[in-house]
């Protein structure tokens, strides 16, 4: 069987070290020994074409998913799913999840001392158009701190998941707020070491996403793996 | 390496918080009654430097079906497809770093230049203090076809068993255990 283009090889100094102690629970859960690369085969080139049956009409929309609106700052998220050569992936999965305005999860294991939001669950999903666009409407997450150190402060985020077209294109990452003095502090933020490549994290405050008179917008494009320009040997 | 107009996102953690956005129900059962082949039960525990469990970790697999064919546009092969078997799973771990999934076992698929592949499972490893995916993947101790996997001959052999599950008594229950770190150290690839 003659196989698609393999995709490219990770970009140096694009992506975090897995062993960042900065980041303390890197310390004792990243590889010590050097990664084995592996050329792609059928098994990396393919992935899970998963979830479009499970997205329910209210899932794109953190607002209205429970009697009444929940508490804080509304806003859109919006923005495109593209690869690496600039080409728009449509019908993509894309999930999230965040704190609410006070900076607490809806998660038993959050035992920070804010106030859960009775109309705010924190996790959306939805698959992306088209043109790649996705879109959600929530409000924005609160800070909060963490043990890692003392005084430490999570930046306000929003955690994303994307599958893209193959088991390569897979990504979990956060996205952050423009301006964030806490972006500094942060040691998972910092644990991309180039800052051009942490502020491709940073989403964009958008006057053309921004409803009038009902929600801010901001605009995150998320970019996934690119194939290869030239083809694999059959 | 030639330039590419946009770049990889980063990867971040998923954090401790993302039990309640990401699992599914029926995200480790991935074979029902009726999906054709050996129905098989893949299990270990994530384990972090210490040795200690790691509860707080995320687990999904990705596969092809028994006859060896994914479930994905881009496989052309001329192998049966089961509609009903999407082939990805997806579990936490426990409070002990268990996982398990359901499924059957993956028949052989082909590898760069029609070189043969041996049955194997597709691994992604996250968690709380786990940066950027970890990938690896689980081959089946009884396939006699790891002699020669051309993934399998890339791993120095004295870490080829860290990729290797062992059938339990039963002989339907494969086990393997992922360390991210020290003794016995997993072996994981860059991809
Ligand atoms: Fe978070």
């Amino acid at each position: 069987m003659s196989q698609p283009p393999a995709y490219r090889r990770e970009q140096p100094g694009s992506q975090p070290a897995s062993h960042s102690p900065g980041y303390v629970s890197t310390i004792a859960r990243s590889p010590r020994q050097p990664l084995v690369i592996l050329p792609h085969t059928l098994s990396e080139i393919t992935g899970p074409v998963y979830g479009h049956a499970r997205i329910g009409p209210l899932d794109a929309d953190l607002t209205r998913q429970h009697e009444g609106e929940p508490l804080g700052e509304r806003i859109i998220v919006s923005g495109r799913v593209l690869d690496e050569n600039g080409r728009p992936q449509p019908g993509t999965l894309v999930e999230l999840w965040q704190a609410n305005s006070a900076g607490r999860y809806i998660h038993v294991r959050d035992q920070h001392p804010a106030p859960l939001d009775p109309n705010f669950t924190g996790a959306g999903r939805t698959v992306t158009d088209e043109n790649g666009v996705y879109r959600f409407v929530t409000i924005k997450p609160g800070a909060y701190p963490w043990r890692n150190h003392p005084n430490a402060w999570r930046p306000p985020h929003i955690h994303f998941s994307v599958f893209g077209p193959s088991f390569v294109t897979r990504l979990v990452t956060q996205m952050y707020f423009p301006g964030d003095p806490l972006l500094a502090f942060d040691p998972i933020y910092n644990s991309v070491a180039d800052p051009k490549a942490a502020a491709r994290m940073i989403s964009q405050f958008d006057l053309a996403t921004t409803v009038p008179d009902w929600a801010l917008g901001y605009r995150f494009d998320i970019v996934l793996r690119g194939r290869d320009a030239t083809p694999m040997e059959a | 390496m030639a330039e590419t107009p946009l770049v990889e996102t980063p990867w971040q953690t998923v954090g401790p918080f993302f039990h309640y956005a990401l699992p599914f129900e029926g995200g480790e059962r991935l074979a029902t009654g009726a999906t054709p082949g050996t129905h098989i039960i893949v299990e270990g525990r994530l384990l972090d430097a210490d040795g200690a469990a790691v509860p707080d970790g995320l687990i999904e697999i990705w596969q092809a079906n028994a006859a060896g064919r994914y479930s994905h546009p881009e496989d052309s092969q001329d192998k049966p497809l089961d509609p009903d078997f999407d082939g990805f799973g997806r579990t936490p771990t426990d409070e002990e770093g268990w996982f398990r999934f359901y499924t059957v076992k993956p028949g052989a698929v082909p590898g760069r230049d029609n070189a043969p592949q041996a049955p194997h499972i597709c691994i992604s490893v996250m968690g709380r203090g786990i940066l950027r995916r970890l990938v690896t993947r689980l081959y089946f101790a009884d396939e006699a076809a790891n002699a020669y996997d051309p993934v399998l001959g890339l791993v120095p052999e004295e870490r080829r068993a860290t990729l290797i599950a062992a059938p339990g008594g039963d002989g339907t229950t494969y086990r393997l255990d992922i360390r991210l770190q020290g003794d016995n150290e997993t072996v994981f690839f860059d991809i």
